[in-house]
């Protein structure tokens, strides 16, 4: 069984996906609608409601995982949580402190074009891109 | 008895009877005060203030003997009013009052300084600046007492008829208290039947009661009581006047069935040949047009639905009235119209349940096996009796928080029941064929009452299976019509996924319509999440901001039975403790009209949060219904409305005692406190000894919509550095609908001190409960800051006295 210890500067997660995001996730409530209401949540690492979780106790492993780049940013989560919680914004908040990081994933020139049309999400090209567009 | 002489610091003697005689007490409260201030000094200097005749300086003021010397003196010196310079009036005031009251003095010619909570206590580090406070605090209440005028405490007559609105538990319960104590209670329901949800129900948690078992006596020891005149059918058309004379026009609909004949038998409903949906069983089944209402129906008599009879208008059909044997029916019937005259109300107008249609991703009207709570109420009573609606199946699942706890459809509130009522439903399907597997989807369960903790734990013994989480949406088979359900566990982070044949939704409770409409009807505020506003939600829970109307039941808020019965029994002992007296006393502090200078302009009525102005050539104040805030002060452009306590004058005279003391470099900032948050607030943050600068004066008010932008400039112009206007937040205040006033108000006075070329910063507000300790502090300290930042200059103050004031 392992366990997690919440030191001082698991804090910074939390208050770094606020300040990004501008939504309060303490407020959420762990009823787990995000998460049925997904229709990419069988494909996630961590479920929408797992990663509220996580960025509340300041788990860092959700930034490392595959969930927020799976996201399609559809907003069902948004419109269905019953506190008002704008999950999209949240797991665009840990997208955001990848990308301001400005560290190069993709180089475009590299990308096969199999590639492309196989496994390579459509989000992480558009993501990839993005910090040079501002 | 010899009066000491001890603590007797001054006798003047001032001959004639005419003059004004008042008599200061300054008091030591047994070191609490003088430990801090140098209360003879407080004395002395009280001695030398204009019409003080007495003043002593004694160690416990609200002992006997402290009372006892105020009534001595009174007697003696023949004073005509009394200053108190103690603790807190909202602690000591009354205790003064009826000192005086014995002392054959009216009760208002008592005021008290406050230098117990607002100066030695928050200013215990700085004993000299204490007692120099405490000093202008009692300057402050002389001044304030000089001018204050006798008010005679107004009663009004009140009888014993009271009207109960709504037939449920909460009506029936509160009526029945009000009759078996000998009051006349007109109980209305808009049903044909009394009873309400309670009746509808299968069994109540924790104990599982059969529902209607322990209702139905209750409901015919209604019909029956002398004292209970039940109008069913009936519709409220009008409520006017207020506490003690209520006039209330109500509307019967005709039953076209004579219930004093009706014997129930049914026979008419065997030939009529109208079927449409049954409301009692919620659509699910078919009734005739001529029906019982329910199988406990009170009163226990058929009547015709005459949107579905075919016979009313033309007369087409008639099979009932050939069938009705004895000759009960009626095709002739028409409405009735009732006038009453009525003392008190209590409004028990309900629930309804959350419509599950707004949640269109849960299927329901869409998936024939996605049903509510309610239903499988109806379900379960039918079943017992031997009628199967339809099959409920094995394997069976409940959704919690269906409109409850959700800000996307507007309702944050818990509903607080259906945790309990999922299960016991749960449970009864469970006992009743043991096969059956039944999951119960939540994210938080509230089992808070007594037995329901108990009673969570024998449905997991039965073997519910509750799991945390909630779905985000139902699909349905298209083959079998089996709902599927899939759901994160969010305790182990696994999706579920299962097939149910039925799926039941734990929808919430919302207000009922007639709740809507008697609140609308009465002017009864409705807090935020949309349910009938108490006065107090600690002190008083069943009263209303409208003297003499109560509330009981779900009308105030989601709750289960038990606290509904509880609250009706309340209610109806509220109403009875006014009505049992034969009178009632009204408070003082009230808005009275100038006649003369009143000119029937009919601004005021629209400034009244509680609409007690009505015109009648001049502006008349119905004082059964005026709550005494003063919103209605500052709308006068004739300076024609005031409040009897509480005056202008009497606030003015305040204004200028604090600031006429101010010396050079010192500043004066001034708080309008509502008696019941900001006042309570700052009496709090002394008490916790909570230091704030000493230079901040505290004056109690009503509600700070009576301060006028007149009086903000007139306080600046006689030296005032900062003004802060405290008012309760709109959710626990006595006076709805003040804080535009106030906003209005401050507005306009802000304006003019720009004119003048103050900073309006100056002049600032706030609303508070009675516990925002720091933020009081950070406010008096701000404006401090504020004022020490920069001297008004005595050309600015000029100024304001040239620019015109309006209101």
């Amino acid at each position: 069984m392992s366990y997690y210890h919440i030191e001082e500067e698991e804090n910074e997660l939390l208050a770094k996906v606020e300040e990004i995001s501008g939504e309060i996730v303490t407020l959420c409530e762990q009823c787990g609608i995000c998460t049925t209401s997904c229709p990419m949540a069988d494909e996630m690492d961590f479920t929408p409601a797992g990663i509220m979780h996580a960025v509340k106790i300041g788990d860092k492993a959700v930034l490392d995982s595959k969930a927020i780049w799976i996201c399609a940013s559809c907003f069902t989560c948004t419109v269905r949580c019953p506190r008002g919680i704008d999950l999209a914004k949240v797991t665009e908040a840990l997208r955001q402190i990848h990308l301001r990081k400005n560290k190069d994933h993709i180089n475009l020139e590299e990308v096969k074009e199999e590639e492309l049309e196989e496994d390579l999400p459509p989000i992480a090209i558009v993501s990839a891109l993005r910090k040079f567009t501002g | 008895m010899k009066l000491s002489m001890a603590n007797l610091i001054k006798v003047k003697i001032i001959m004639g009877v005419n003059m004004t005689r008042i008599g200061v007490y300054v008091c030591h409260c047994g070191g609490n005060i003088s430990d801090t201030v140098d209360v003879e000094e407080v004395a002395q200097f009280a001695s030398k203030l204009p019409d003080v005749v007495v003043v002593r300086s004694i160690s416990h003021m609200c002992s006997e003997s402290g009372q006892k010397a105020i009534i001595d003196d009174v007697r003696e010196y023949k004073l005509d009013r009394v200053v108190v310079a103690a603790c807190s009036p909202q602690f000591q005031g009354s205790t003064f009052e009826k000192a005086l009251v014995k002392a054959g003095l009216n009760p208002s010619m008592v005021e008290m300084a406050n230098i117990r909570e607002q100066s030695a206590w928050p200013h215990y580090e700085t004993p000299e600046e204490a007692t120099e406070k405490a000093k202008v605090l009692t300057a402050m209440a002389v001044e304030r007492i000089r001018r204050t005028k006798p008010v005679e405490r107004e009663a009004i007559k009140i009888g014993k008829n009271v009207l109960v609105i709504g037939g449920g538990i909460a009506g029936i319960q509160a009526s029945l208290d009000l009759a078996n104590a000998g009051f006349n209670v007109f109980l209305v329901e808009e049903k044909p039947s009394i009873g309400g949800h309670m009746a509808q129900l299968s069994r109540t948690f924790p104990t599982e009661d059969c529902a209607s078992c322990i209702l139905s006596p209750k409901m015919a020891d209604v019909a029956d009581h002398p004292n209970i005149h039940l109008l069913t059918y009936t519709e409220i058309l009008d409520i006017s006047g207020s506490v003690g004379n209520f006039k209330v026009r109500l509307k019967q609909k005709p039953r076209y069935v004579d219930p004093s004949k009706c014997t129930a038998c049914g026979e008419c409903e065997k030939v009529c040949p109208v079927s449409v949906p049954d409301e009692f069983n919620l659509g699910m089944t078919k009734r005739k047009a001529i029906y019982l209402p329910s199988p406990t129906a009170v009163p226990h008599a058929h009547v015709i639905d005459e949107n579905a009879c075919l016979g009313i208008v033309p007369l087409r059909c008639g099979l009932c009235e050939q069938a009705c044997e004895a000759n009960a029916i009626n095709y002739d019937d028409t409405p009735k119209y009732i006038n009453l005259d009525i003392d008190t109300i209590i409004v028990a107008t309900g629930f309804e349940i959350f419509d599950a249609s707004k949640k269109p991703q849960y299927g329901y009207g869409r998936f024939q096996n996605v049903i509510t709570a309610l239903e499988l109420e109806r379900l379960i009573v039918e079943a017992a009796e031997g009628h199967f609606i339809r099959p409920i199946g094995k394997d069976i699942a409940f959704i919690q928080c269906v409109g409850s706890r959700d800000k996307q459809v507007g309702n944050l509130y818990c509903s607080r029941i259906c945790c309990m009522y999922a299960t016991k439903l749960a449970s009864l399907l469970k006992r009743a064929d043991p096969s059956r597997d039944v999951y119960i989807f939540y994210t938080d369960l509230r089992a808070y009452g007594k037995g329901f903790e108990e009673y969570y734990r024998r449905a997991q013994e039965l073997g519910v299976k509750f799991i945390r989480g909630r779905p985000g949406e139902l699909q349905e088979d298209p083959e079998t019509k089996k709902v599927i359900v899939r759901v994160e566990d969010t305790l182990t982070r696994k999706i579920i996924e299962k097939k149910f044949d039925l799926v039941v939704l734990s929808v919430g409770l919302v207000p009922s319509k007639g709740t809507l409409k008697i609140a609308e009807m009465l002017k009864l505020p409705r807090s935020s999440d949309g349910f009938l506003k108490e006065a107090h939600p600690k002190f008083r829970p069943v009263d209303t901001p409208i003297e003499g109307v109560f509330v009981a039941g779900t009308a105030q808020g989601p709750k289960d039975i038990p606290d509904t019965v509880a609250q009706a029994s309340a209610a109806a002992a509220r109403a009875m403790a006014i009505m049992n007296r034969g009178e009632l006393e009204l408070s003082p502090i009230k808005a009275i009209v100038y006649e003369e200078k009143c000119d029937g302009c009919g601004e005021c009525i629209e400034a009244c949060p509680v609409d007690a102005i009505k015109l009648n050539g001049k502006a008349r104040i119905n004082a059964a219904i005026c709550k005494g805030c003063g919103a209605c002060i500052s709308s006068c452009p004739r300076d024609a409305i005031d409040l009897k306590i509480f005056s202008n004058d009497e606030i003015m005279a305040e204004i200028e005692a604090a600031v006429k003391n101010k010396k050079e470099g010192e500043h004066r900032i001034l708080i309008f406190a509502d008696d019941m948050c900001t006042y309570t607030l700052a009496d709090g943050v002394g008490t916790s000894k909570m230091k704030y600068p000493s230079d901040t004066f505290i004056i109690r008010v009503p509600s700070s919509s009576r301060i006028t932008p007149k009086m903000m400039i007139k306080a600046f112009e006689l030296g005032a550095d900062a003004i802060f206007l405290g008012e309760c937040e709109e959710a626990v205040s006595p006076y709805p609908g003040t804080l535009n006033v106030i906003k209005e108000n401050v507005e306009k006075a802000r304006e003019i001190l720009k004119q003048a070329g103050i900073s309006p910063e100056r002049i600032q507000y706030d609303t508070f409960v009675t516990v925002m300790f720091p933020k009081f502090v950070k406010i008096a300290n701000k404006l401090h800051e504020i004022a020490e930042s920069e001297e008004i200059s005595k050309e600015k103050r000029m100024r304001l006295r040239e620019i015109e004031v309006v209101r």
